[in-house]
């Protein structure tokens, strides 16, 4: 119903200021709640990217790290898109791996 | 029992001393025993928005440094005797306060009120944390803007460290049409992310100037405001009361909304 109203009074809601805002809120106060410094976070990345390295070839162009939050719980959203499955694993083939880390 | 609440907010300038002198104001009139404390130490305006300026003889300082007895520095509201104000020092010695000083100060006053509200000043550092040292419950104060959501959301991590529960969330000086017309936040969406129950909804209301100026609360005003409708709710909230929240949704057209916002009114 609200939607609909929306939608007929044509609203850029996508684009508005009031989204955009709720956006970078939601970004920074990720951030702010896990309070890990750039170069923690850049060495983690880095490590866990070490990790799936092994197992899979990894397109590091589409890696894709960031922090949500929701009802004040923090998770870590990292998204590796494969390339190749490794030689020595006889797993199923796959083309994305997602893997959450809730802390 | 008493019930020690301090309200916070982490950003100046949101309101948070403008919601407890209305808050204490309206608590007292509902008839409870209402003591404010001005935990703001060096730079004090409780008084002021209370009107009681001229009156502030001694304050918490002194009466730490033992140079006064805790009841000669509450200074009583003449217009409300159910409401005193114990001052905080506007230049001397606000370093030596101590989160133990707040704890024995406000354990003084539960003897002798239902409610102790602690005002506490801008920012996360020593201030805060002597404001918050001998509270119970918070109410977290913000507007609907980035930097006072994110600060606020900074207070509510230290609440819950601090084991300060239950937090309240207000959500203060929201403008309907700006949320109608998608360029504020709306209070869910400040819920959403603050992830804390709400107990108030605060209009923006060009009238808090006016009576901040002249030192009467907002509440005490006889032009009736939504603010002061809108603080009046949060006290009866406090008090366990269940209240709808105002129906502050801008009159599009009909008069089917019309009335209904009239009826929401009354």
């Amino acid at each position: 119903m609200f939607n609909f109203l929306e939608l007929i009074r044509g609203r850029d809601r996508a684009d508005s200021s009031r989204q955009k805002v709720k956006q970078r809120l939601q970004l920074v106060v990720a951030y702010d709640r896990v309070d890990l410094s750039p170069k923690a976070l850049e060495m983690m990345q880095r490590e866990i990217l070490d990790v799936i390295s092994r197992y899979v070839e990894v397109d590091p162009q589409g890696l894709d790290f960031s922090l949500e939050s929701n009802q004040r719980a923090t998770a870590l959203i990292a998204n590796f898109p494969i390339t190749r499955i490794r030689e020595d694993e006889d797993e199923e083939e796959e083309t994305a791996a997602e893997n959450v880390v809730k802390p | 029992m008493v019930r020690v609440i301090v309200i916070t907010s982490g950003k100046g300038g949101v309101g948070k001393t403008t919601v407890t002198a209305n808050l204490g104001m309206t608590l007292a009139r509902l008839g409870a025993k209402v003591a404010l404390v001005d935990a703001d130490f060096g730079l004090r305006n409780l008084d002021l928005l209370l009107g009681l300026e001229n009156r502030v003889v001694y304050t918490a300082v002194e009466v730490l440094a033992g140079e006064c007895r805790l009841d000669q520095a509450l200074v009583r509201d003449k217009r409300q005797p159910n409401l005193v104000l114990l001052p905080a020092t506007q230049n001397r010695k606000a370093e030596m306060i101590t989160p133990n000083h707040m704890k024995w100060m406000v354990g003084e006053l539960s003897h002798q009120f239902d409610f102790v509200l602690i005002d506490s000043p801008a920012g996360i550092e020593m201030g805060f944390k002597n404001a918050i040292a001998a509270a119970q419950e918070a109410l977290v104060v913000t507007t609907p803007e980035i930097s006072a959501v994110r600060d606020a959301d900074r207070v509510v991590g230290l609440l819950e460290a601090n084991n300060i529960r239950p937090a309240h969330l207000i959500v203060n000086r929201l403008r309907p049409a700006m949320v109608e017309a998608n360029d504020m936040m709306s209070v869910a969406d400040v819920g959403e992310i603050l992830a804390l129950p709400l107990i108030g909804i605060v209009p923006e209301e060009e009238r808090v100037i006016t009576s901040t100026n002249r030192g009467e609360p907002l509440v005490l005003d006889t032009t009736k405001t939504l603010a002061a409708e809108a603080i009046n709710n949060i006290a009866r909230r406090i008090q366990g009361e269940k209240v709808d929240f105002l129906n502050l949704d801008v009159p599009k057209e009909g008069l089917f909304t019309r009335f209904r916002r009239l009826i929401s009114l009354k």
